[in-house]
Formats: C-alpha cells, structure tokens, sequence
C-alpha cells in the first residue's frame, strides 16, 4: 500500500460505502466517545500542566524542524556510533532499494513486522512480497488487516471497523481458526502462529515513534509487546524513521512521551516502551545482531521549506480523528489515504501533491477542533485551508465552480448588485417554497441540492434588515426632533 | 455607549428579526447603534473555499466600513463573521501592508454579541422573561475560535423562567461549516442529524445558538426531520438575541 488507496472510487462513493456500513459507522462514533472521555479526564486532571506541556512540546519539535539537518546528523552519526547502519533514503523508492539489499545480502525470505506508518507510505509489504519474502505483521490489529486483505480505518487503531464476530470469522476463513468469538480465545490462536513466526523470521522490520538525536536510539511505544518480540528475536533488524521523529535529546523525549499517550488513547502510558540503542553489545543476553536505520524524507523536507512546517511537529497520536466531526461518519476509508482525519487532510495532499489527490480536503468543516485538541498545537484547519488557497492559486480547482465564486465575489462586495440579487431572488424562492423553505422537492435542482438533498432551506426574507435598520433610526430622528 | 453593529449577511437576507431583537437589546441597555450602509458580506465563504484574492472586495469593503474613527466599537452579531474579519483577514490581505494595518486596528474594537453585553457592558441581567425549556449550541467559531463561551451561557441563565437544558457535546460542530455543507451535503447531513438528536433528547422546546449559520442549518435539518417522521414534535430554533429580546 501506498499513502492513496481506493483512488478508483470517489469521495462520494467511498462516503456513500462507509455510511452503509453500520457497524464501522457506530464503531467509530462509540470509539471517539471512548477516546475522548478518557484524555478529556487526564487533560482535566493536569490543569494549566497541560497547556505548559503543549507549549514545551510545540517549542521542542519546532526547534528541530528549523535545525532539522543539524539533528538528522547528529542522530545517524550517534546511532552509527551505537554500531547500526545508516541508510539514508531521499523518497520512499530510495527506502525500499535499501531494504531489498539488506534482504538480498542475507537472502533473507521471511520477515515479521511492528506497525509502522512509514513503511505503509511507501508500500513495503508488496514490494518484499514481489521479491519473493514473506512478510507477517504482528500487531494484532495489523494482522487482522493483512490476514483480511483490508486497509486501516484509523491512525493508532487500525482494525477499529471489524468487530470481534468478523475478526472470528476472518481467521476462521483465512488461518483456520475454530474457537469462538471471544477476544481472548482468538488473541491466544493469534498468540500461538505468531510465537512461532517471530523464531523463525530471519528479519524484523518495525517503525520508530520518536528517534534521539543525542543518543542514537530510537523508540517504540506499544500495548501489545509484539513490537518487542519484532525488535529482539531476530538477528537482522530495520528500522525505518522518518526524518520528522527526531527529537534533540531524552529530556525532551519526555516531554513528548508525557503527550503522545494521553492524547492517543487516553492513557498516561503505554504498556510497553522500548528505547533501543543498536544491536546486542557484548555480553547482553537479546537483541539483533545487525541494525539498520532506514532515514526517510519522502517529502518532509519540502513540508519543512513550506507553509505546512506547522505540520512536522505531528506526533501521530490521532487526537485530531478522535474529535473531528466529519472522521467521525466518514471513518479512515472515506479520504482513502493511510493518514485520515485532519491531519491526513493536511498531509496527504502535502506528500503526494494536489494532481494526486481528489477533493476531500473539502471534507472539513474547519470547526477548529483539531487544532484544540492538537497536543502540539498544530493549525490543522487552518492549513487544510491552505490547501483550498493552494488548489486555487496554481489552478487545480474544479472549472465549473469559478463562475460561482466568482460571481459571489461581486455580489457580496457590492450593495446595488446585493439588493438587486435579494429583490430577484426572494420571490423566485417564494415560489419554490413551503413554509418559508425549500424541503426535499427541491432536491432536483443543481447547486440548491447541494443543501437540499439533506436539509430544509430557509428562504430570502421578503424585505432586508437593513431596511429596517434605516427606517428605524429615521423613526428615532423624527421622534427625537419631536421631542425637540 | 454608541456602537456599530455588524449583522452579518445571513441576517440581512434571511433573518432580519435576528437583528431586530439584537438592535432592541443593545438599545434597551443605552446603545446607539449605527450601522454604515456600504457593507454586505464578509466573504468568508470564499476564503474558506480557497478563493483568496476573490475575497478581496467583499474584505475591503468590510474593513472601509467599519475602520473609521467614527466607530470605536463594533458589536457582530455573527461570531463565524467576526472570527472572519479578525482572524482570516490577514491572510486575505497579506500582500497589502495597508489593509494589513487597517484590519489589526479592527481587531482591538470588534465585539461578539453577547460578549460585548457581559464583559464590556457588565451587564447578565436583561430583565427579559422566557418561560420554556431552551438548550444551547455551542458554535465552533464562538466558543472555540473566539473564546466566548461563558458569556452566552450567562445572559441565558439570567433570563427569567428559562430552564436551561445542557445537551451532549454542545460543542460539537453542527456541519455547516459554509460552502462546506454545499458540497459535502451528505457528511455535512450526518453531521447535523446527530446534532439534532441530541438536541432532540434533552426534551426542550428551544434550541438557542449565538450564530446565525449553524441555527440556518440545525433548522434545516430539524424541518427535514420533522418531515420525514425522524422528529416528532416543534422544536423551535432562536437566536440568543431574540430570547434576551423577550418579554414572554
């Protein structure tokens, strides 16, 4: 998979899909309320705490985005140090290259993986698969979705849209699986293939949610402790990083830790963090023999030059998805990108360019609740405007629409155009109204339908406030001169 | 105090009653309102949907308006305008240091309704009456982007013979969120459904917004509900202004 998916279908249909799947649908509804019960409290429980840590945490991630390849240096020379191997990839192609010849160089076969985003963005399960490795992801949510053949409906928790029957049914299907439905007797079967699949695997492939520059080390923060099994068992190691996970140092580590659970999912912590500092050291009991770090740009350095710099502090916690009102009817699969949500919409278009992307960064209603709910202050709605600008600036917007802004432009800075429109307009809508508003019989009619396919319109009123207005002051006038 | 008020165009086409009760409030608490003639709309709807340089007019014509020193304060009666004006005009006139300055000076005079009344007036008590169950929205652009949440809730509370009814995530978006809600109808009609049921299940007669966009919206939606058998009784849709205006 690449960042895009489902491109052949459109905003709409993809929307249409997700609303007709009921369980998705309410899943996601029940999960958002889960979600934000539970950081709600933490954040409470914190105070002004809170507002200080964001602020620190804004502070830190923007001082390495202006000093990015000053810490990107100083990361890999630290991390070389610590004995891994440096792999700089430029874009995604870059990366997978790299990572075919550490496979080629071993005659590698078989691989089990942590969730990682990064190797989701650029497609690397396919590829190794077409070289001929098996891949298993070990993340239980990220099996269930490669075990399915389907693609993640959320950031952190990926497989929200299945529910424990289809999960059942899935293995069942696919691994034959023949307990029953309950969570725990199919994560035991699940525990049992995967036992053996970390022994076996010659390479484990896993992502890194925040690399330090003054170490060398990069981190994976999990609940499952799979992520440790991928990172400990076998000899061969890849790490990929994206340039943006880089944080100077383990202060500041902390700073960022304290946020990325608690906005993620509600928690002060996870279950397992592992901090690694390259391969097993003389004497150590675990741990890889050989370490590789795949840095990859794949277009941040770009963001980083561009006015969505904003947007490299993102930590992937998923806060923004867990309050956005449209994330939450539409679900992941409704933008079709491995990023949903409003950071999705604010990323996708920034890594693969407007001519790739459809129009769902007008599936926003710029409510402004990420940018609230950003626990590094990220403007998310803000640069999902940009976006618009962006799109209309280099001449990427759809033609038909023109006319229409365009003439909303002179109506809406002019009053003798405004007055005649209001006078021409109001009993047009008189006409085609019942009770004062256009309903459902008007649905047929282009551009009105674009309200009233879902919602009553009510009409032009028959005269303007601001005849009023001037009436009433002259009213005043006339009763002040009386009083006179 | 004289003030000048700033309607918003919703309530010039739409709802002028809107603007007539916040014109009887801000008298009956010793205003002289004015308001200058040369104005339509913000333009947000075109910022919002990328048309920058489109917005241009409709922006500068807002800003000729009310940046005079006649006016040293502006009362909106449309906080999603208003966080318009002060917020996004800077990105609308980025390439014009003039109207760059002229919008800062803006900025500093420029009032949301209800937060002009309580916190530059000092004044809850309206001594208006109103002898119903209400629930409040929360619009996004009032609470969220302007800061204005507990004003609202305090006129409300001071109203004679109202029971105020929270609902579930008041704070919610409603859908609107302008072109939006054109070309997202189908999200955007999720969106405001689920809004109306939760404003449905507090059981109140009223549900009050301070901006006029989203209760466009929420009645919409509450017609078509109502319509089609989802709603089974009238809720009524008002803006805060016309129940700090009544005397029922």
């Amino acid at each position: 998979m690449s960042i895009l998916y489902n491109t052949e279908a459109t905003l709409a249909e993809r929307v249409d899909e997700c609303l007709a799947d009921d369980f998705k649908h309410n899943a996601i509804k029940a999960a958002q309320e889960a979600f934000y019960a539970k950081r709600g409290q933490l954040v409470e429980e914190m105070g002004e705490g809170w507002q200080q840590l964001r602020m620190h945490a804004m502070e830190v991630r923007n001082h390495v985005t202006e000093n990015l390849d000053y810490y990107v240096k100083q990361f890999a020379q630290n991390a070389e140090a610590n004995g891994c191997i440096m792999h700089y990839a430029p874009t995604g192609d870059d990366a997978l290259w790299e990572v075919l010849d550490i496979f080629e160089s071993h005659g590698a076969a078989y691989a089990v993986k942590s969730k990682s985003m990064m190797t989701e963005e650029v497609g690397l399960n396919e590829i190794l698969e077409e070289a001929g490795v098996r891949v298993t992801e070990t993340d239980c949510a990220e099996n269930i979705l490669q075990t399915a053949g389907s693609k993640p409906s959320h950031i952190v928790v990926p497989a929200l849209h299945f529910n424990r029957t289809a999960i059942a049914d899935i293995y069942r299907e696919k691994r034959g699986y023949e307990g029953s439905d309950v969570p725990e007797e199919i994560t035991h079967f699940l525990r049992k293939i995967l036992r053996h699949e970390f022994l076996e695997a010659e390479v484990g492939i896993r992502g890194c949610n925040f690399a330090v520059a003054e170490t060398g080390s990069v981190t994976l923060v999990t609940n499952e402790g799979n992520g440790r099994m991928v990172d400990s068992l076998p000899k061969v190691q890849v790490v990929f990083v994206g340039i943006d996970r880089i944080v100077p140092d383990l202060e500041s580590l902390d700073t960022v830790m304290a946020l990325l659970p608690r906005s993620a999912v509600g928690s002060k912590m996870t279950a397992y963090f592992s901090l690694d500092s390259g391969p097993r050291g003389a004497g150590e009991a675990d741990g890889p023999e050989e370490v590789h770090i795949v840095l990859m740009d794949n277009g941040r350095h770009e963001l980083a030059n561009s006015e969505f710099q904003d947007m490299l502090r993102c930590m992937r916690c998923g806060a923004c998805l867990n309050i956005c009102p449209v994330y939450r009817h539409i679900t992941g699969h409704g933008y079709g990108s491995i990023y949903p949500g409003p950071m999705g919409l604010v990323l996708t278009p920034g890594l693969v360019g407007y001519d790739k992307v459809d129009n769902m960064v007008y599936a926003c209603s710029l409510c402004g609740a990420c940018t609230e709910h950003c626990p590094v202050s990220i403007p998310i709605h803000d640069l999902v405007r940009q976006h618009r600008i962006n799109i209309v600036e280099q001449g990427k917007n759809h033609k038909v629409e023109v006319p229409i802004f365009k003439a909303l432009s002179l109506f809406w800075s002019s009053v003798p155009v405004y007055m005649l429109g209001m006078k021409v307009g109001a009993p047009i809508m008189e006409l085609m109204a019942k009770d004062g508003a256009l309903d459902a019989s008007t649905a047929w009619i282009p551009v009105v339908n674009g309200w009233t396919s879902t919602r009553d319109f009510d009409v032009l009123s028959k005269s303007r406030f601001r005849t009023w207005f001037k009436e009433h002051k002259q009213e005043q006038a006339m009763a002040e001169g009386g009083e006179r | 105090m004289k003030v000048a008020f700033f309607p918003g165009c919703m309530v010039d086409m739409i709802y002028p009653e809107v603007g007539i009760a916040a014109v009887n409030v801000l008298e009956r608490l010793g205003c002289d309102v004015e308001m200058p003639e040369e104005q339509v709309c913000c333009g947000q709807g075109l910022i919002n949907s990328g048309y920058r340089k489109e917005t241009v007019p409709a922006a500068k014509m807002i800003v000729d308006a009310y940046e005079t020193s006649e006016y040293d304060t502006i009362v909106s009666l449309t906080g999603s305008c208003m966080n318009a004006i002060i917020n996004d005009y800077p990105l609308v006139f980025q390439d014009d240091p003039e109207y760059l300055e002229r919008t800062r000076k803006l900025k500093e005079r420029f009032f949301e309704f209800t937060d002009f009344i309580v916190n530059r007036l000092g004044v809850t008590d309206l001594g208006a009456s109103f002898h119903d169950s209400v629930t409040y929205h929360k619009s996004c652009h009032v609470t969220r982007l302007l800061g204005v949440a507990e004003p609202p809730l305090e006129l409300l509370r001071s109203v004679k013979g109202l029971e105020y009814i929270e609902m579930e995530h008041a704070d919610r978006c409603c859908g609107f969120g302008g072109t939006f809600s054109f070309k997202q109808p189908v999200i955007a009609g999720e969106i405001v459904y689920e809004k109306c049921q939760t404003i449905i299940d507090t059981g109140a007669n009223v549900i009050c917004g301070a901006d006029v966009p989203c209760l466009l919206n929420i009645k919409g939606a509450l017609g078509r509900m109502r319509a089609d058998g989802r709603l089974d009784r009238d809720i009524r849709v008002m803006h805060i202004a016309q129940i700090l205006d009544s005397k029922e």
